[in-house]
């Protein structure tokens, strides 16, 4: 197993505010690892901070490369498909559109068509939809096409921030379904913020817990899933 | 009846001008939020080169073209020298920064080619079109022109991958950043279609109100209420308010007592109070359907 992104002492500041204080932890290729802890916690700066969209200290290399420094945009060319809390969907184009501007940095326009291809035989709903306005998809078609959007960029890494908000539990376990298929098929590494620990460990294979910015506890999910102290004090169920 | 018709035919040719000004004003206001008060300056600016470069007895369409390649890269300078480092700054700085680009432009022109009024050439002549009284070739030429450059911004906008880039760093530009959309150059990339699409404007007026560095003042205003009517969160709707502004315009000055020549400028800037109370999305602002 080699180790995909390792960050290291990562600490973000909101102007005067510091949200993550000194965080570690690292990813190994092909995993599926989740981020979990309660609101506030600093799970969402965390994903931020590995995309460089806010102002942040310490080491995040991915695939042994340094990421500090470099701007989003450039950050996303080295495979990082990052689906940002509240879906990010480009409302006013269509379904369609939005599939091709995951792929706006690839050159292989045979490569993007059969790929969307790919995205509708995943999502079936998003094709009978595809000339539609995104806006007016339903909260779970949102996040589905989210997804899609994401896996468009035929990422190596793709960060999720919360896909679970907002929707209903069948379409989320539905969602998760999905996200671990593309896991074991598609080989894309993923690491999903949840707030919803329980759904989280169940997919996941390896776990961290933060609080107040910084890890306090890792391990396999299962073991975190089954360790009752922890689930009552940090996880909440 | 042949008055009215060769009234509106003349307020569709300089309709057009003013809807290539809303155009030029809306994508630069989509991009960065503010209202281009030097959008008609940089147009004049731009025919003043195109002349001198015919002074120097370069043919009128290589003249066009030149300019048309100075506007673009003038306009992407700009952004970034000016209005790049002032994009995070209160929304009076940036008024401060158009009003002193206005300035500058103006007073350089000024400077440079003085403040007489010089004739500008037409390369379609003035003769009446197709034998007909209605409308002459200048005028037929500036609709067929326009027509031309929305047909291409059309296509380009829908069609390619960085017509899709410019509109989705307009619209969401995080998301855009997410999926490896370069913002900052989109930007300067709207700006330098902008400002090209203002010289066309400039280039295609001047024969009418004569070349000098006051020029577009008026013209900016149509172009300005063409873009509130139109709504200026839609570059279809700026078109189309330039066309409709300026049928009204000369319609009005025909036909209704006391108008004339002198009152037709009150008249844009009274639809732009009537349409921002009435109406302040404008005719085709962005109705975003959204469910939550």
């Amino acid at each position: 197993m080699t180790t995909l992104l390792n960050v290291k002492d990562l600490r973000a500041y909101y102007g005067q505010v510091q949200a993550l204080h000194g965080l570690s932890f690292s990813l190994n290729e092909g995993s599926l690892t989740t981020l979990l802890g309660a609101n506030g916690a600093g799970k969402t700066t965390t994903l931020r901070a590995i995309c460089n969209m806010v102002r942040s200290t310490g080491a995040i290399e991915f695939d042994g490369k340094p990421l500090n420094n470099r701007s989003t945009e450039n950050i996303v060319r080295f495979g990082i498909a990052h689906v940002p809390q509240g879906r990010g969907t480009f409302t006013t184009m269509t379904v369609e559109e939005n599939l091709q501007l995951g792929a706006i940095t690839r050159k292989d326009s045979a490569g993007i068509v059969s790929d969307i291809e790919r995205m509708y035989a995943h999502f079936p709903v998003l094709k009978q939809r595809h000339t539609q306005q995104a806006g007016t998809l339903s909260g779970g078609e949102q996040q589905m096409l989210a997804v899609a959007r994401a896996l468009m960029l035929r990422p190596r890494l793709m960060l999720l921030d919360e896909p679970s908000f907002g929707l209903a539990p069948l379409v989320v376990r539905d969602l998760f379904g999905i996200l671990g298929k593309i896991n074991r098929e598609d080989k894309v590494s993923i690491l999903v913020v949840e707030q919803n620990a329980q759904l989280a460990l169940e997919l996941a294979d390896h776990a961290y817990v933060i609080e107040t910015g910084r890890i306090v506890m890792s391990g396999k999910a299962k073991d975190i899933a089954n360790n009752e102290e922890i689930r009552k004090s940090y996880l909440g169920y | 009846m042949e008055l009215f018709t060769n009234q509106v035919l003349a307020g569709i040719a300089t309709g057009a001008i003013y809807a290539c000004m809303a155009l030029a004003v809306v994508m630069i206001y989509q991009a960065i939020d503010h209202l281009n008060f030097a959008q008609g300056e940089m147009a004049m600016f731009s025919t003043f080169i195109s002349w001198q470069l015919m002074q120097w007895g370069v043919s009128y369409w290589a003249a066009f073209l030149i300019t048309l390649a100075f506007s673009f890269v003038a306009g992407i300078a700009i952004e970034r020298i000016l209005f790049k480092p002032l994009a995070k700054a209160p929304i009076l700085t940036n008024v401060a920064g158009f009003i002193a680009l206005f300035a500058i432009i103006n007073s350089s022109a000024g400077l440079i080619w003085d403040f007489t009024i010089k004739q500008y050439p037409t390369p379609f002549g003035s003769a009446p079109f197709l034998g007909s009284q209605l409308i002459s070739t200048h005028q037929a030429g500036m609709i067929g022109v326009t027509v031309l450059l929305l047909l291409g911004l059309y296509f380009f906008f829908q069609y390619t991958r960085i017509g899709l880039a410019m509109r989705a760093a307009a619209s969401v530009p995080e998301s855009a950043r997410l999926v490896g959309i370069n913002t900052s150059w989109m930007i300067a990339l709207g700006w330098g279609m902008a400002t090209a699409i203002g010289a066309i404007a400039g280039m295609l007026i001047a024969p009418v109100v004569f070349l000098e560095p006051n020029m577009m003042g008026g013209v900016l205003i149509y172009g300005f209420a063409a873009a509130v009517l139109g709504g200026l969160s839609s570059p279809f709707g700026a078109v189309v308010g330039g066309f409709l502004v300026g049928i009204f315009e000369n319609l009005a000055g025909t036909y209704i007592p006391g108008v004339g020549n002198e009152l037709k400028l009150p008249i844009a800037l009274a639809l732009i109070i009537s349409v921002l109370v009435v109406k302040p999305a404008g005719l085709f602002g962005r109705h975003i359907v959204k469910r939550v």
